[in-house]
This record gives structure tokens, C-alpha cells and sequence, in this order.
């Protein structure tokens, strides 16, 4: 084996691996990115059925409500970015610091009746933490500004909100 | 007065390696003796510096000196005394000083360890190592000083979030520090290689030691860290593939490529360049994953906005540190000659593909957790990367890792042929395929089944190396244990290490067919998961030093038989206004079965529990094979090649490039 023909094989090995791994990185691209949506992105353009996204706002106050379906508990609560609000539906145990009137990140899909359907719900480990995607989404919306302080209350923007006000809690059949 | 003298002790340490950066690297271009004497010196009154300086935070913390401004931050009068000592280090001022306190460990064992080394190459490794401390030593005392005072003083610290008051946590940091930290020496050799204009056996047999002690740390840091996101934060999950773990795992495959590579500059003397370089870039990558990740630069590009002088500091010492080693790797790497000839079926051959494996999954995972604040830099899109891009990439790449990793210690060096190297594993091939069809048939997923077979594989090639060498079952016993005692401890270290990749492995592809539920019961209710009947026998309060609980009791019984009572709870912290969930886990080493209690739903005569219910099948295995990783490692440092004959350069004429 000459330098040359060791060289030649060592090029294409690495060609191989990192071709390879481009393949796949572009293939994963184009299935698994998940893009960052705002309730009002939502309503004026729903993804499609099949496409994870992730979505970020306010809890509106007042608005979690419980439902149990084949034992299972499944939370209802909607998301708003002061302009527009989202109901998410959620199977699971919510995080420790979800609360209402804080700021939440759900990852999910959005089923053809508009409602969300989220298999994960994240709420920072910090009560005065506000997601990035949420802070900067709620500036662009005009409802708050970083320079004048802490957000608004979730209450008062479910106030602000253009669409129909949601149904308050009602108590379900097991006494919730 | 005691934060002062550590504050001075900081300062003191700050200027010794300022003095190691500078002298012996002088002395050693002049070959002047006295001059690279210092840099041992230095190197340990930097490291005795250091360390009395983080004893004083230490102390400062025990104390409750509540005048310093971290301690009041960080501490309270009621926390319990092993988290004052370990809450120094749980946040950012105080890891800076534990960071620097690990590289000055890192040069003090260079300076006393290293005493075989050629003078010139102890002197200029330990400059290097000072001149990257005398950095990081000034951005703790000019931006994140951990003993500036606060007045007046608080009469009680804010305290520590609960969630990381946890023994599991309270020692992770050191041991994954140590890992990153301990790359810097790898890291010191290289530059100083390159100044040299010169790398040989010699060179790489001093620096493998290294890089497998900073690789056993960094891989039991980094099975430390998965376990304790196991059992604290409740999700039944162990790894979530986001920036901070991401940025533990990049170093760890260029690490790991790095122990490998060393490989064959030691025996063949080949691959030369490309071991310099990864030893440049495994530190690189820790840096960087330290300081941006923690600086917040991953989650977001703002973070810096709170305070600019951090970030531009940081900033500016990582391209000077990682631009400044890729320039003098550019301009002397072409100096390096290159080395013994070897042909594609031979051990250097799968050790390059060992290689360019790994080096493909560190790219991918790098473009995965790069990509998204690239895309919300460059275009203002916000993105995320997460667990299904992760596993679509990484698996393919690391099956036929796997695959090659069974053969590469049986394959001789130079030249090979695979038919006498068949011949020895078929057992561990048909060994592998019977797991192969097992699978097909127990698992879901394509993935998870190929993975059981290669990690199956690995394992019994393992096995079969050992086997081989000792001539076991072809010899008498007595014999091959007379083999085992002359065997190098080396070898063994390296089939353990690899038979512990494929336990992690087994572990991974288990927690894949894992099995959860979320119910929503009475008190006297059960569930079935898993074949396992889930019983809540009982709720009830409890209190705690400065919490108030709620404790669950579930009992598992399968076909009756009662298997273990869980006893999950729900803690509320009125001080910081916080809950957090404990998990409760049993294990049977085979499979974990682990309960969590979640919220409490009706009224209170009759109230509902919201619990969630796992099944993880081997899930204990991808720590306990992290740790034969890491223990593999260890038993190979311990053997007599490292501890005594230090290794003779060979005679050549010595290459001293003149610019």
C-alpha cells in the first residue's frame, strides 16, 4: 500500500462519514425542526396536522379546567399572546411551576378543530423567568415592552384579547 | 478578613501564572535551565494559591458571612451544611473560581508528575496551561469576583433553589469540571508540540494518560448528570439533547476520538496532525461548552445584555485561546512529519474509522445544537432542534461505530486479514444475531433492535478478546491465569471500556421500550402497567426542616406478590415559594419501576391523585455502564507502562524551527 493509495482510501472513508452524516442531518432538517408559534401565528395560519410545533404565551387566568378521559387526566387550559388565544389539551401531570398568568411553552400539534394537542408542557424552573420565544413574541405584539418592567398580568390580557372570551371553569361530573 | 485574603490569594495566583505564561516559554527558547525551573515552581504555588483561596469562599460560606455578596446570593442560615460547601460552586462566580482552581490542579500535576518529560516540553506545556489560567484567573477577579462584599450585610441569604439541593448534584459539577479542565492538558501538549515543530511515540505516550484521566471524568460527570435529570426532575426521561448537555457530550466524542488517535501515535507513530488537532479541538469545544453555554449564549443571544463586560471578556479570551492555538496549528501543522504506513484492514485502519465515526456524530450534534440560535441570529426565526432530529442522526452513525468497535482490538496493527479475526468472533457474532431475532421480536422500533444487537456484540467481542488472549478453554486454567497475571493491565481497561459502551448502549435501547401512565385515582384504586398492578394505599402529610410534604404510598405487586411499596411525594418550599417532586424508584438492576405524585384534584372528602407510572426496562444499566467506562479508563492508568519506564525520545536530530 503506497502513501498515495492510503491517502486516496483515507479521503474517501472521510468523504463517506461526513457525507453520511450530512445526509442525515439534512434529512432530520427537513422533518424535525420545530418552529416557535404565537397563538395569533396560529389562528391566522394553522400548520398542518402532522407538523410539531411549539407554542408559547401567557396561561389565561381563570381558564384551566380539568377533564378525565379513560382515567387518564387531561388538562385544558388556553395560551394567549394578547391578541389571540389557543385552547391546548394536554394528557400529562403539569409541571411544577405552571401557573396561571405565567408564561408556558407547549409542544404539540394542532388538530383540525383549532384546539392544541400538546405532548409536553414546559414551565421554567424560575418564577420570574419568561421564555425568550414568549417575550419576544409579546413585544412584537405591541402588549408589553422590557423597558417599562415586569409583563402585565395574564388576567388583563385575556381582557385585550380580540377574539371571543373562552367559556369560564366549569366543574366537570367528579366534582373538580 | 478572610475573603480578603482569599480575594488577595486569587490576585497572587493570577500573576504567579501570568509569570508561567511568560518565563519558561522564554527559557525554553534560550534552553536557559534556570528559566523552565520556575515553571514547576510556579505551576504549585499557583495551585497552593488557588486552593486557599476557594477554601476561604468555602469557609466564608460555612461561617455565613452573609458581607459577601455570593454567599448572601446563594446561602441561607437554614440550609444543611453539605449544600453551604457544595452551593459555592452552584453558581457562576463561584464555578469561574472552581474552574480555575481544577487547571491549576491540572499544572500542579503536570509539574509534579511530569518530572521524566524533556525540561524544554514540561516548560512549555506548563506555560501553556498558566497562560489559559492567567485568563480565566483575571475574568473571575475583573468581572465575577466571588468575593465582593455587599453593604450593609443581609442578615440572612436568599438561599438555594431547592431543586438543586441534592447530593447527586452537589458533586456533579466537580467531577464534570475536572473533565472539561483536565482536556487542557492534552490541549498544553499540542501547542507545546507544535512550538516544538516536533511529535513522536514518545510524545504521544505522555499525553494519552492525560486525556484518559480527563475522559474517565468527563464520562462519569456526564452519567452523573443523566442520572440525577433522572430521579430529580421527574419526567422519566435521562437525557433531553438540549444545549447544556449537548455541550458535555461535543468534547466527549472528540475526547474520546482523541484517546484513540493517541493510540497510534504512540505504536505507529501515524495520524500525528490529526491527534494535534483534536486535542486543540476537545478543548476548544470545552471551553466554549462551559462558558457560552453557561453564559446563556445557546438559549439565548441576549443574555449578555445584563452584563456586557462578562460576554465581551469571554468572548474575547475564547477566540484568543482557540483562533490563537488554530493559527499556530495552521502555520506549523505542515512541519509535522508524517508517520508509518499502514494499510485500510488493520487496527490503525479501524482506528481511523473510529474516528471519522465520531467526528461525524460531534458534527451533527454541534449542527443540532447550533442551528437554532444561528437561525434566530442570522434571520430572526426561532427554532428548536430536539430529540427526534438527535436520534434520526446519531443512531445510524453510531451502529456501524459499534459494529467496527467489536473488531478493532482483535485486528493486528500494520496489515491484517479479516478471515483469521472472523474466525475468533464467530461466537460473538452468532451471539449477536440470536439477540438480533430476540429483539425483532420483543422490541418495537427498527432502531432500538439494531442497537441491542451491536451493543450484544460489543460485549461478547469483548469477551472474546480477553478470551483470546489468555488462551481460555485451549489451555489449562492455570495457564491462562498465569497469562492474565502478565497480561497489561491496559488491555483489560480497554475491553472493559468497550463492553461498558455496549451496557450504556443495551441501557439506551431498554429505556426505548419503556412503558408510562398518567392515572387519575381514589385512594384504594389500582392500575395495571407493565403486567405490575399500581396500588395508592394511602396519601398523607408530612413535614420536613423547611418544607412541608405530601407522601404517597403505591404498591407494585405482580400476580399478587407484593414488589416493592413507593413512597413518591410532593415538597413545597414556602420559603422560595416552590414545589418540587420526588420520585420514588425501585430497581431490581433488570428494570426501574418508578412513581411520581402529581397534583390533588376535588374536594377533600374524597379526593383524586393525579399519578404518573414508569416502567423502564434496564434503565440502571446506562450508569452503571458509564461507570465500567470510566472505571475501564482507570484500570488502564494504572498500569506499569504509565507508572514507571518513562519513555526515551528517539535519537533524531533535534528540529528547532527558527522564525
Amino acid at each position: 500500500m503506497t502513501r498515495k493509495s492510503r491517502r486516496l482510501w483515507l479521503v474517501v472513508a472521510c468523504m463517506i462519514g461526513l457525507g453520511s452524516a450530512a445526509a442525515l442531518t439534512l434529512n432530520a432538517f427537513s422533518s424535525n425542526i420545530v418552529f416557535f408559534m404565537a397563538p395569533s401565528q396560529v389562528q391566522a395560519k394553522p400548520p398542518p396536522a402532522d407538523r410539531t410545533i411549539r407554542l408559547g404565551g401567557m396561561v389565561v387566568a381563570g381558564s384551566v379546567r380539568r377533564e378525565k378521559v379513560k382515567d387518564s387526566p387531561v388538562a385544558i387550559f388556553d395560551v394567549t399572546d394578547g391578541q389571540a388565544a389557543v385552547t391546548v389539551r394536554y394528557e400529562g401531570i403539569l409541571p411544577d411551576l405552571f401557573r396561571e398568568g405565567q408564561s408556558v411553552v407547549a409542544v404539540g400539534t394542532v388538530s383540525p378543530d383549532g384546539t392544541f394537542r400538546a405532548s409536553e408542557v414546559l414551565a421554567k424552573h424560575d418564577e420570574t423567568y419568561m421564555p425568550k420565544e414568549v417575550a419576544e413574541e409579546l413585544r412584537r405584539s405591541g402588549k408589553w415592552d422590557p423597558r417599562f418592567g415586569k409583563a402585565p398580568d395574564a388576567a388583563s390580557w385575556n381582557t385585550m384579547t380580540a377574539s371571543d372570551p373562552k367559556k369560564p371553569a366549569t366543574p366537570t361530573p367528579d366534582g373538580n | 478578613m478572610n475573603p480578603e485574603l482569599g480575594n488577595f490569594a486569587l490576585a497572587l495566583a493570577c500573576c504567579m501564572a501570568a509569570g508561567q505564561a511568560i518565563l519558561p516559554l522564554i527559557g525554553a527558547n534560550r534552553r536557559d535551565a534556570r528559566l523552565m525551573a520556575l515553571a514547576p515552581a510556579l505551576a504549585v504555588g499557583q495551585m497552593i494559591a488557588l486552593i486557599t483561596s476557594f477554601a476561604c469562599l468555602i469557609h466564608a460560606a460555612i461561617t455565613n458571612d452573609f458581607s459577601v455578596q455570593n454567599v448572601a446570593a446563594n446561602s441561607a442560615v437554614s440550609k444543611p451544611l453539605l449544600y453551604k460547601i457544595t452551593g459555592v460552586w452552584g453558581n457562576h462566580e463561584g464555578s469561574v473560581l472552581l474552574w480555575a482552581m481544577i487547571l491549576s490542579i491540572c499544572g500542579g500535576a503536570v509539574a509534579l508528575f511530569g518530572r521524566n518529560l524533556p525540561s524544554a516540553l514540561q516548560a512549555r506545556v506548563i506555560a501553556v496551561l498558566g497562560g489559559v489560567a492567567a485568563g480565566f484567573e483575571l475574568f473571575c477577579l475583573t468581572t465575577s469576583n466571588p468575593f465582593a462584599r455587599v453593604w450593609p450585610a443581609p442578615l440572612d441569604g436568599q438561599g438555594m433553589n431547592p431543586l438543586l439541593q441534592d447530593p447527586g448534584l452537589a458533586f456533579h459539577p466537580p467531577i464534570l469540571y475536572t473533565g472539561y479542565v483536565g482536556f487542557a492538558v492534552p490541549f498544553a501538549f499540542a501547542i507545546a508540540a507544535l512550538i516544538e515543530g516536533r511529535v513522536d511515540a514518545a510524545w504521544g505516550r505522555w499525553v494519552r494518560p492525560w486525556a484518559v484521566a480527563a475522559w474517565c471524568f468527563l464520562t462519569c460527570g456526564i452519567a452523573m448528570g443523566s442520572w440525577w435529570s433522572y430521579y430529580v426532575l421527574g419526567w422519566g426521561g435521562y437525557w433531553f439533547w438540549d444545549p447544556v448537555e449537548n455541550a458535555s457530550l461535543i468534547p466527549w466524542l472528540t475526547g474520546t476520538a482523541l484517546v484513540h488517535s493517541a493510540i497510534v501515535v504512540e505504536k505507529r507513530e501515524a495520524l500525528k496532525i490529526w491527534t494535534v488537532l483534536l486535542a486543540i479541538g476537545t478543548f476548544s469545544f470545552s471551553l466554549s461548552g462551559t462558558f457560552l453555554v453557561r453564559s446563556g449564549i445557546l438559549n439565548s443571544v441576549h443574555a449578555f445584555a445584563n452584563d456586557p463586560a462578562r460576554g465581551v471578556f469571554i468572548l474575547g479570551l475564547l477566540a484568543l485561546v482557540i483562533g490563537g492555538s488554530l493559527l499556530l496549528f495552521a502555520i506549523r501543522a505542515p512541519q509535522l512529519t508524517t508517520g508509518g504506513l499502514f494499510s485500510p484492514v488493520s487496527r490503525e485502519g479501524l482506528l481511523v474509522l473510529n474516528n471519522i465515526l465520531l467526528c461525524s456524530i460531534c458534527a451533527v450534534v454541534l449542527t443540532g445544537t447550533m442551528y437554532p440560535p444561528f437561525m434566530s441570529l442570522l434571520f430572526g426565526k426561532t427554532i428548536s432542534v430536539g430529540k427526534p432530529f438527535f436520534d434520526a442522526t446519531t443512531i445510524p452513525l453510531a451502529i456501524p461505530l459499534m459494529v467496527f468497535m467489536g473488531f478493532g482490538p482483535m485486528v493486528p496493527w500494520k496489515r491484517a486479514q479479516m478471515w483469521p479475526v472472523l474466525r475468533r468472533l464467530w461466537w460473538a457474532a452468532c451471539v449477536a444475531l440470536v439477540a438480533l431475532v430476540v429483539a425483532t421480536f420483543r422490541m418495537r422500533d427498527i432502531l432500538p433492535v439494531m442497537a441491542t444487537a451491536t451493543a450484544v456484540w460489543v460485549i461478547c467481542s469483548s469477551i472474546a478478546d480477553i478470551a483470546e488472549r489468555l488462551r481460555l478453554f485451549r489451555q489449562p486454567l492455570a495457564q491462562s491465569w498465569q497469562r492474565a497475571r502478565s497480561l497489561p493491565r491496559a488491555v483489560f481497561g480497554a475491553a472493559l471500556a468497550h463492553a461498558g459502551v455496549g451496557i450504556v448502549v443495551l441501557g439506551i435501547a431498554g429505556m426505548s421500550q419503556a412503558a408510562h401512565r398518567i392515572v387519575e385515582v381514589h385512594v384504594g384504586e389500582s392500575e395495571m402497567l407493565a403486567g405490575d398492578s399500581w396500588t395508592l394505599t394511602d396519601v398523607h402529610p408530612a413535614e420536613g426542616p423547611n418544607y412541608s410534604a405530601l407522601v404517597a404510598t403505591i404498591e407494585v405487586r405482580h400476580n399478587g406478590r407484593l414488589v416493592t411499596t413507593l413512597h413518591p411525594s410532593k415538597r413545597t418550599f414556602a420559603s422560595q415559594h416552590q414545589t418540587t417532586t420526588e420520585v420514588a424508584i425501585h430497581t431490581n438492576l433488570m428494570a426501574d419501576i418508578y412513581g411520581v405524585l402529581g397534583d390533588k384534584h376535588g374536594d377533600d372528602a374524597n379526593p383524586t391523585y393525579v399519578l404518573r407510572l414508569h416502567y423502564n426496562p434496564l434503565a440502571p444499566w446506562m450508569w452503571l455502564g458509564g461507570l465500567i467506562m470510566a472505571f475501564g479508563g482507570a484500570l488502564s492508568l494504572s498500569d506499569r507502562r504509565v507508572r514507571v519506564g518513562a519513555p526515551r525520545r528517539a535519537k533524531t536530530v533535534d528540529v528547532v524551527v527558527v522564525q
